[in-house]
């Protein structure tokens, strides 16, 4: 656990260099803990991948009580048997898509391989006989949201599989200066979904018809709370054609499209004993054993 | 309504003093760049000091108001017109329904804050009327103002004198700003001798330079200790595991060219980041204008609690003398 102050008015606090479950649980932990102590002073809490942020406020607390606090809760909380009640959410993606492939041919010139697709040169470099397989290996197994943020809403999700069977992939070699709202997209070892429309450097898979930010709250789903995504959801990608997507666009604007949400309760070390067999387990609670 | 847009000049906002709270969901706290001269406003017109202004960057809107009110224009040294007729910044100035409220050319800074009796009165979202245009949020329908555009303002809180104006010591200069930097966050991945070029040389505002953030340009780029990069981290020497990224901290995408980010900021990425501008400097990035020559000058913790105590202290000095 590396502490660092990143001027007077944050902590941060990195859990591991590199990216793992473990890692994301402990932060995740570790800033349940703080959010639950009320710890005077301290103004935002932001858990990320591998590490997280606490903002404060000096003039409340002193830097360095905050940092013993901080180091209190990690020798407390020392939790490889974490478990976590959340929530499972079935994530339509029409791979492939014409929005996505007509951005990604403009900004051509910016990526490594401008001969092919995002998605013809993400299968290839993680070794898929096909788009095809590569695209089911993206669905078949969950996703852990990882980090909410970058901009309004947008989650960075960690696929729930070994570190040899993760997806990783670079990101375009200049930022593009567009990116169409709700794009599937990869950049390293993380999946996102661009919650607004704008400039990004992921590669581009596809596109979901169901809004995760409404700054309206208009969309029946998102009235309560304007973002749909915390840090510790579980995501299913579900392969969808035109047909389904069009449909799922139109019931979404009607106000008839509710997505699948299921309660589940994740242990990490059930997870690590069998991984498949605890996906297994997570299916079964999102679509019925 | 009170405020009719003739002219949006470049960019002009709503912001308060932001929306904290929701970093951790992406929205970043916005609000006005230069807290100080926000409130220097919002005091000078009578109004709460956090209550909602203009914030305009470079060039000036034009403005006929539908009511009477009083205004005043604090930060930059854009001079403020009514009627055509020039006025002084940092003064309370009545204004009638009817007249037109216009810009000179900016002289000294980057942003002007506008307030006007009575706040300016969009909708509260998640606790502020700042405008995040990112996300489409808050503001005046969450975009910047465009001519045709037609506000409101709050009930007059508190009578003030026509013509009162903040002190010349209570006004920061526009000297060229050094900007203080606590090194930290993942400072240990440059190798020290670039370290030390950072603080030596003289970085320029890149011109991309923005409420997300300030790019700069000019100096020996920077080099990092050589190490094999973690899993998840992305292959250039300076990408990280996605992390936070705190306001004001300074990442180098590619060790050439750094970037502050401010109250628009992304809320993280994958970007090391060597440290963080101190609180009490914040204000100054909000009136920098491109190709502006800055020095970073590193200080510990005590020092970056002293200069803060020192911007309380200013602002005290601010709230009662126009009290």
């Amino acid at each position: 656990m590396r502490y660092s102050f990143g001027g007077d008015e944050h902590l941060f606090v990195e859990v591991d260099e590199e990216m793992s479950l473990e890692a994301f649980f402990k932060a995740l932990s570790m800033t349940n803990a703080v959010k639950a102590s009320r710890i005077k002073g301290v103004t935002e809490i932001c858990p990320a991948n591998a590490s997280f942020q606490i903002g404060f406020d000096p003039d409340m607390i002193a830097p360095n009580d905050l940092l013993a606090e901080l180091k209190a809760f990690d020798g407390a909380s020392n939790k490889t048997d974490a478990s976590l009640a959340t929530r499972i959410i079935e994530i339509p993606v029409f791979y492939g898509d014409p929005w996505t492939h007509e951005t990604l041919m403009r900004f051509r010139e910016r990526h490594q391989d401008p001969t092919v697709a995002d998605l013809d040169y993400a299968a290839r470099i993680n070794g898929y006989a096909s788009v095809d397989t590569f695209i089911d290996a993206h669905a078949a197994s969950p996703w852990f949201v990882s980090m909410v943020g970058f901009v309004a809403g947008l989650p960075f999700m960690y696929q729930m599989v070994a570190r040899d069977k993760q997806i990783q992939v670079p990101k375009y070699l200049r930022p593009r200066t567009d990116t169409p709202k709700l794009t599937v997209g990869h950049g390293g070892c993380f999946g996102c979904i661009y919650s607004v429309r704008g400039a990004g450097g992921y590669q581009m898979f596809g596109i979901t018809p169901t809004p995760i930010y409404d700054p309206k709250q208009e969309i029946s789903y998102l009235k309560d709370f304007m973002i749909f995504f915390n840090p510790g959801d579980i995501v299913k990608f579900k392969r969808i054609g035109r047909e389904e997507y069009d449909a799922t666009v139109e019931a979404v604007a009607a106000g008839r499209f509710e997505p699948l949400i299921r309660q589940v309760e994740f242990s990490l070390a059930d997870f690590k004993a069998n991984p498949i067999a605890a996906n297994k387990t997570l299916l079964e609670a999102l679509h019925g054993a | 309504m009170a405020l009719e847009i003739l002219k949006a000049g470049l960019s002009t906002t709503v912001q308060d003093l932001g929306r904290p709270g929701y970093y951790h969901l992406g929205i970043p706290i916005s609000g006005g760049m230069d807290r100080y001269a926000l409130r220097a406003a919002n005091l000078l017109v009578g109004n709460d000091e956090g209550d909602a202004v203009l914030e305009a960057v470079f060039l000036g809107p034009e403005i006929r108001f539908t009511t009477d009110a009083v205004v005043a224009v604090a930060g930059a040294e854009m001079p403020p017109k009514i009627d055509g007729v020039e006025q002084p910044t940092w003064t309370a100035l009545p204004i009638k329904a009817g007249q037109v409220l216009s810009f000179g050319f900016l002289k000294a800074g980057a942003r002007g804050y506008v307030a006007v009796s009575g706040g300016v009165d969009v909708p509260i979202v998640l606790g502020s009327r700042s405008t995040y245009p990112l996300g489409g949020l808050g503001g005046y329908e969450g975009r910047a103002l465009k001519a045709g555009d037609k506000l409101g303002t709050g009930p007059e809180k508190r009578k003030v004198e026509a013509g009162r104006a903040v002190a010349s010591e209570n006004r920061p200069g526009h000297s060229p700003p050094v900007l203080r930097v606590m090194t930290g966050l993942y400072w240990h991945r440059v190798a020290s001798q670039s370290g030390k070029y950072f603080f030596e040389d003289t970085w320029k505002v890149a011109p991309e330079a923005d409420r997300i953030g300030y790019r700069f340009r000019g100096g020996r780029p920077l080099e990092f200790i050589p190490r094999e990069q973690p899993f998840g981290a992305g292959s250039d020497p300076s990408n990280i595991v996605d992390s936070c990224y705190p306001y004001g901290s300074i990442q180098v995408p590619g060790g050439t060219e750094p970037i502050i980010l401010h109250r628009d900021a992304v809320s993280g990425g994958g970007y090391f980041m060597l440290g963080a501008v101190i609180s009490a400097d914040m204000d100054l990035i909000g009136q920098l204008q491109p190709h502006q020559a800055v020095h970073f000058e590193p200080v510990d913790m005590a020092q970056a609690l002293t200069a803060r105590e020192e911007g309380a202290r200013r602002l005290q000095r601010l709230r009662e003398s126009l009290m």
